[in-house]
């Protein structure tokens, strides 16, 4: 890029530039009243100088804290930016938290502003009013329903923005000083960490952190002033940050506010990003959708749909990679392209994404594979709220389903005996707020991360993230068992639902399968196998037959990985019953209970390690009425095939 | 819920607007309606309740001209009438939804929107289908007014969605915003939450208190559900096999002997 942004160290002074170099070019845009309104960063600058001093007039100075909660919406982010002007810290939190998550935060960082998008929000705000003193004002960017409250600290934005205007014309300098006071070593903003291990923290990122961080990514990808992307995901998210605030701001590019949560698909479709970043659920969804579009389309278009998409999986992926493909494929692929691949990629929205990344849990290769073979940028990154999200991403042309790529320049990356990854960057975190002893346990003296995730390089240098270290054991014999990476492989798996695995300790892996009632249900249909219910499903020797092969085609693929070929699954039962976050066995958010799961059914345990072919089990279900009852059944157990890490190849 | 209360209400509720006089209207030899009187205040949310058959709907299609009653006579903001026709009753200012649904079901939600409007489309026919000229802007401006609905009622999702594709409890939604669409200052609701699931009766509830508050609109709407109406309204009027039986606020009516014996049945 020819222009330069050295010196330009925070992100207002970039704002300020953006405002000066590309005036009429687009910041923001929302849609209201069913039309994208746009804001220049010409305007956006001078929202959010009007917000800056509107906020300083009320006594928000350097250092202090800005709650922000509300969805995607450009005064969320004119706000954020507000604050920094001032030397102050935005603290962006998730919409959709309840009132009592809102508190921790606000009496933690001492948060005396906050600006709300809505009544919704103003309302929880209020509500934990009494438990944080210290907040003395509250602004909502949608005054809908608020007309009527009578709470002194309560303000709008537009009232806030007419008295920033005065005073900004009354004393133009002021800001201009306070802009230029900050440096990059200030802390831009605080993230909380939702927390799921005790009391959330607040991570502190600076603004070189975040400039650095993003300013990597954006070269590696060559993104410039004419991307476009859609705001969709949480802005308190660190990923959404990045890409709706830090990015833009460092590029110069447009984000794109979608009309509410219910219209992401349509607003996609209206403005074509360029850019994208969605997580495996969101792409699963949108695969769903079009799986059961097309089960409704006629049979000529199933047939054109089914050919097509098989010539996409052999030679999409490669073709994307710029791997030499034969004449014919390649002519098959264009035609494919006219036909499905281009209109299917206009639905989904994606016709102009020229880079997408999916991160945050691992993906199922199908999953993977087919955004690729129709032509889609997909690729996989690592990163978390302390390191400015990017620490690897997959360069165009190695990509692959099970990694998340090498280091992003500026990286240093290295795996403790214990295999957990260390990352030193200029993108990490200063601290935990106000939390000496979590930041001393997460960083080292030698200013590396410690993750808590555990993983390998690959033979290309790619880092593959198996499980979280706490939950990596051994096998007997002493080589590594990470059961969420097992587990995880088996869900791929329609049929399989839940699985949870066992090994650490012992000298071969042994898994429970939870089979999927409905994927199951409907391939026993279409077979005319009738079946009582669940349990009767469950202990069909067909069903234990079609899991059979999942558990060998795992088997299969772990034999090609050196690391894991001791990890391959001997024995499995079906479990009679699924695994229920009521009884217990999940947790709310749907993770396997492992240690529980073991400690519940430690008969079926036993009996998968004891070599027996049947095992009784009773076992107490409580009914979502709160009732309790017991489910008594004989499972049966059943081997699976494994393979001689030397003959993966051939069996795979 | 909170110490930040929220004031009673932006429109006080003022003059009496429409008052029925002593109706009657019969079927044949069937008494749908015996000498009622009610009236309706200004910016207030009126009920009009009773069992299946009590009259209410038949009330309702009075009001709003579809039925000429026998007896008695409406004043609706100061001029009498016995007989109307239900083109005028919209042009002065009042407009419905129904019980069950009008709405055309293959056009999308905004075309039934601006179908909702077009009692103020002041261009002719000709311009408005070649959309040339003055007809555009006035487009222009009417789909503002719609967007605004769409928005207020947050069915931006379901813009260009055919209606009949629509779950039940949104279909009914977009029949308010049909209704709200001609900016009516008399809103008739008749049954507008029958066959809703609880979170959609609530929300529906949102959306008439909201109507009433913000825009001021006068809303008289008719309901089974006793629950629903003792919450959102100001004044209730009992029915009972045609016959009023009670009158006055909720907690008025609900102390009202004869209404419970109609409603919930005689205890003995």
């Amino acid at each position: 890029m020819a222009e330069s942004l050295a010196g330009l160290d925070t992100f207002p002074k970039l704002l300020m530039h953006h405002a000066r170099a590309r005036s009429t070019r687009p910041a923001i845009r929302e849609k209201d009243l069913g039309i994208w309104q746009t804001w220049t960063w010409h305007e956006f600058a001078e929202e959010v100088r009007a917000m800056a001093c509107g906020l300083a007039e009320h006594g928000f100075k350097r250092g202090d804290h800005l709650a922000l909660v509300g969805d995607n919406r450009p005064r969320i982010y004119a706000a954020m930016c507000a604050a920094q002007c001032l030397g102050g810290i935005p603290v962006p939190m998730y919409q959709d938290a309840v009132a009592a998550e809102m508190a921790f935060p606000i009496q933690n960082a001492a948060i005396t502003h906050a600006v709300a998008e809505d009544q919704e929000q103003v309302d929880k705000l209020l509500e934990i009013l009494p438990q944080c003193a210290t907040l003395e004002r509250i602004y909502y960017d949608d005054p809908r329903g608020l007309r009527h409250y009578q709470e002194a600290r309560l303000m709008s934005c537009d009232a806030l923005l007419e008295l920033g205007r005065e005073t900004y014309r009354r004393d133009p300098g002021f800001l201009e000083t306070e802009i230029a006071k900050g440096t990059g070593d200030d802390t831009a903003a605080m993230f909380f960490t939702s927390g799921t291990t005790g009391v959330p923290k607040g991570v502190v990122l600076t603004h070189a952190s975040l400039i650095d961080r993003a300013r990597a990514a954006a070269d590696m990808e060559g993104l410039g002033d004419a991307d476009v992307v859609l705001a969709y995901l949480p802005p308190a998210w660190i990923g959404q940050n990045i890409f709706s605030y830090a990015q833009p701001f460092v590029t110069g590019y447009c984000i794109c506010c979608p009309e509410s949560s219910e219209t992401v698909m349509s607003d996609m479709r209206e403005i074509g990003p360029t850019y994208y970043f969605a997580p495996p659920r969101v792409l699963e969804a949108l695969l769903t959708q079009v799986s059961i579009r097309m089960e409704d389309a006629s049979a000529l278009k199933r047939m054109v749909y089914r050919y097509f998409m098989e010539v996409a999986r052999r030679t999409g992926g490669a073709l994307l990679d710029g791997k030499p493909v034969g004449a014919a494929d390649r002519l098959l692929y264009r035609l494919g392209d006219l036909l499905v691949y281009g209109p299917l990629r206009n639905v989904l929205g994606m016709s102009r994404v020229r880079v997408a990344y999916t991160a945050g849990e691992a993906i199922g290769p199908d999953l993977f594979r087919f955004y690729r073979s129709i032509g889609i940028n997909l690729k996989q990154l690592y990163g978390s709220t302390e390191t400015s999200v990017f620490v690897c991403v997959q360069p165009n042309g190695q990509v692959k389903a099970d990694t998340v790529g090498p280091a992003v320049k500026g990286v240093e990356l290295k795996f403790t005996p214990e295999r957990e990854l260390l990352i030193r960057s200029p993108g990490l975190f200063k601290e935990y707020y106000k939390n000496p002893l979590a930041t001393a346990e997460a960083k080292d003296a030698q200013g590396w991360f410690h993750t808590g995730d555990a993983g390998y390089f690959d033979a290309d240098g790619h880092v593959k993230i198996i499980d979280r270290v706490k939950d990596v054991g051994r096998l007997s014999e002493g080589s590594l068992f990470a059961p969420k990476y097992l587990e995880n492989k088996l869900k791929f798996f329609p049929y399989i639902k839940e699985a949870v695995t066992f090994g650490h300790g012992r000298e071969r892996v042994c898994a429970f399968i939870n089979m999927d009632m409905e994927a199951v249900g409907n391939w026993a249909e279409k077979r005319n196998m009738p079946y009582a219910g669940y349990v009767d499903l469950a202990g069909k020797d067909e069903v234990y037959e079609l899991v059979r092969e999942c558990i060998e085609k795992v088997n299969a693929d772990l034999a090609a990985e050196p690391e894991l070929a001791a990890s391959q699954i001997h024995r499995y039962l079906i479990l009679h019953k699924q695994l229920e976050a009521d009884d217990g066995e999940l947790t709310r958010t749907a993770k396997v209970r492992r240690r529980h799961v073991g400690e519940k059914y430690a008969t079926l345990v036993d009996a998968l390690y004891s070599g027996a072919q049947t095992v009784h089990v009773e076992a107490q279900v409580r009914y979502e009425d709160g009732r309790t009852g017991s489910i008594s059944a004989d499972l049966k157990i059943r081997d699976a095939k494994t393979f001689a890490p030397a003959a993966a190849k051939k069996a795979a | 819920m909170q110490a930040a209360a929220v004031s009673p209400r932006a429109h006080r509720i003022g003059e009496v607007i429409l008052a029925v006089e002593g109706v009657s209207l019969s079927f044949g030899g069937v008494q749908a309606l015996r000498e009622v009187s009610f009236d309706v205040r200004e910016h207030e949310v009126r009920a009009i309740i009773g069992p299946n058959g009590a009259g209410k709907s038949s009330m309702l299609n009075v009001i709003n001209g579809v039925y000429h009653p026998q007896q008695g006579k409406i004043r609706y903001l100061g001029r009498e009438f016995s007989d109307m026709d239900s083109h005028e009753v919209a042009q002065s200012g009042i407009s419905r939804t129904f019980q069950s649904l009008a709405l055309f079901k293959g056009m999308t939600v905004l075309d039934n929107i601006m179908a909702g409007r077009n009692l103020k489309m002041r261009t002719n026919l000709l311009l408005q289908a070649l959309r040339i000229g003055p007809a555009l802007r006035e487009e222009i401006e009417h789909r503002e007014a719609v967007e605004r609905i769409i928005d207020f009622l947050e069915i931006q999702a379901y813009r260009k969605v055919p209606v009949g594709r629509l779950p039940y409890g949104l279909q009914k939604r977009v029949d308010l915003a049909r209704a709200l669409a001609m900016e009516p200052r008399l809103l008739l609701l008749d049954e507008p939450m029958a066959g809703m699931n609880l979170e959609e009766k609530q929300d529906m509830c949102r959306f008439i208190l909201d109507v009433n508050d913000q825009l001021g609109t006068t809303i008289v709407l008719i309901e089974h559900d006793m629950g629903v109406v003792m919450d959102i309204s100001d004044r209730v009027v009992v029915l009972d096999y045609g016959r009023k039986i009670g009158d006055g606020t909720p907690d008025e009516v609900r102390a009202n002997r004869s209404v419970i014996d109609a409603y919930l049945g005689v205890s003995h």
